[in-house]
């Protein structure tokens, strides 16, 4: 096909087609500059509308956690942002009920303040930290990142955090501290559905050592500018674009450092079906149906054809080689 | 009693039961159009018209019961309209999986059938309802006969099974059964009811049985 779509997937460009860096970086004030008359009043609101395009809208619905400009690779896409509504109203979090509509009515029992993340095991500096802690530690930066769901359908979402890999080095892990292990909040009286018998509560998700440094690896703590709603797992979680949804825990209470793979809560419940690794990975099927598209929600309309899956959710470039020489049919 | 019977025979019952139950497929109509199924509308599309077939069968396997029980005898110029409302959403559970989740990619299809055993489960079940809906109209009854007629339409027992377990296995992959149980449980009384009428029958008439094995 001549006319590419994003349907045919994502093609890796040459070396030579790279913007670099600086001057990707200032596409934006190049276009503010063009939308301030130098190119001329005709060209003014073009430039403008384009100016706005990916100035992410804040809701105005929660106390505002602005995030500065990231210099991590593949931080931001340009991809479109995914309304907020979908965003916050369709989400799984299963501690509030199995349906994607329930987390947004049920998840406002959830109570945020205090909360505290205990950071333990293979650490020669455990602590225990307040959130206030936390969200000073380092500073925070908005991230656009792309978010695939194992069930088939993805979003584009501005989270607002750090990369983990900064709160790690703070604790300092021994050398034996082989994997990072996420403990999520399961209180019944505020989560309706913790003792329901889905899952094996508390919800625990655990990534290799290498995989939570990647700077793409995100402690976040907002999204859309403003600080989590509890739907999305407030006040604290996890976002791995390159894996699949579910790997990024959400409400966390404590960070673990261990020499052994942790059992995670999906591969508990299913081993057959969600691995530890869970990258997005559109050659390895689910055992009950296909990873090779997916639906863009808000976006790909009732008739239109789903979008291709990417490799590492398209993240290839940047975490392709934390799985060099693995085999991903094996270790999926 | 005989006022119930009235209202039940009055001309306009069929056509008010007739509207009624195009509501579900209305609003859901109006509300792909208006964007109103929330984030994911293909998904919401399809669960919908799924829940409503198993709505709808639940409520045509109702009929019999409560004529029977009620002694109401009207009740019974509802099932058939009742049963083609039942495929009537079954169709279009099937057209919205086939378009909005596929694409019409015949290929697709096939791999995903062989992916998910569950969709050639509700699938199967459409298929059995077919002749059900095809055979519905009176001319019908009069070609096969009743005997013959009323034998294949006993097919909406299996129809019913292979329903729940289309939905049962559709809600394993989240260990989410509460509403499975519930469709289960209604079903499960409704056929018992026609199981034990089926015993009954059979207690009261002994000599039927036997006679025929002597003849």
């Amino acid at each position: 096909m001549l006319i590419k779509t994003h349907a045919s997937g994502f093609n890796h460009p040459v070396p030579s087609e790279i913007t670099p860096q600086g001057i990707y970086h200032g596409r934006r004030d190049l276009i503010k500059l063009m939308a301030t008359g130098a190119a001329g009043a005709a060209m003014a609101g073009w430039a403008g509308r384009q100016a706005m395009a990916q100035a992410v809208q804040k809701p105005g619905k929660l106390a505002t956690l602005a995030g500065g400009k990231s210099a991590v690779a593949g931080a931001v896409t340009m991809e479109k942002v995914t309304d907020y509504k979908d965003a916050s109203t369709y989400n799984n979090f299963y501690e509030f009920g199995t349906d994607k509509a329930d987390p947004a009515k049920n998840a406002h029992t959830l109570v945020t303040k205090p909360w505290s993340v205990a950071v333990e095991g293979l650490v020669k500096q455990p602590k225990t930290f307040t959130l206030e802690d936390l969200l000073k530690l380092s500073p925070q930066e908005e991230r656009i990142y792309r978010m695939r769901c194992v069930e088939g359908w993805s979003m584009v979402i501005p989270w607002v955090g750090y990369s983990l890999s900064e709160l790690i080095k703070k604790v300092e892990p021994l050398g034996n501290a082989k994997y990072v292990e996420f403990i999520t909040q399961a209180d019944p009286k505020t989560m309706p559905f913790v003792g329901s018998r889905v899952l094996d509560w508390p919800y625990v998700e655990a990534l290799r050592m290498d995989e939570a440094m990647h700077p793409l690896a995100l402690l976040t703590f907002g999204m859309y500018g403003e600080v989590l709603p509890n739907q999305n797992g407030a006040p604290v979680r996890m976002v791995l674009p390159w894996k699949y949804g579910f790997k990024s825990g959400k409400s966390i209470v404590k960070i673990r450092f261990t020499d052994k793979e942790p059992r995670t809560a999906w591969n508990k419940a299913a081993a057959q079906e969600y691995g530890f690794y869970s990258n997005v990975n559109p050659n390895v099927d689910h055992p009950r149906w296909s990873q090779a598209t997916e639906r863009r929600i808000g976006e790909d309309g009732l008739f239109a054809k789903k979008r291709k899956t990417l490799m590492f959710n398209g993240y290839e470039a940047q975490v392709g080689q934390l799985y060099a020489g693995m085999d991903l049919k094996k270790n999926f | 009693m005989a006022a119930r019977q009235k209202w039940l025979l009055h001309p306009a019952a069929k056509p008010i039961l007739f509207v009624v139950c195009l509501l579900p497929f209305a609003w859901l109509f109006y509300g792909a159009f208006t964007n109103q199924l929330g984030a994911n509308p293909a998904e919401a599309l399809i669960r919908a018209t799924g829940d409503w077939t198993l709505r709808f069968l639940c409520i045509v396997l109702t009929v019999t019961p409560l004529r029977v029980i009620t002694g109401t005898s009207a009740l019974a110029r509802f099932r058939r309209m009742l049963g083609l409302f039942t495929y009537f959403y079954v169709v279009i559970h099937l057209l919205s999986y086939s378009w909005f989740d596929m694409g019409f990619d015949f290929a697709d299809i096939a791999k995903d059938i062989a992916k998910r055993p569950f969709i050639l489960v509700g699938f199967s079940a459409f298929v059995l309802l077919t002749p059900l809906a095809a055979t519905s109209f009176n001319a019908a009854i009069k070609a096969m006969g009743a005997k013959r007629w009323q034998w294949l339409h006993k097919l909406v027992y299996l129809i019913a099974g292979l329903g729940l377990l289309h939905f049962f296995w559709m809600r394993a992959g989240k260990n989410n059964f509460a509403e499975v149980f519930v469709y289960a449980a209604i079903i499960a009384v409704l056929l018992g009811w026609r199981l034990q009428q089926f015993l009954k029958k059979k207690r009261l008439q002994p000599t039927y049985g036997m006679g025929r094995k002597l003849s």
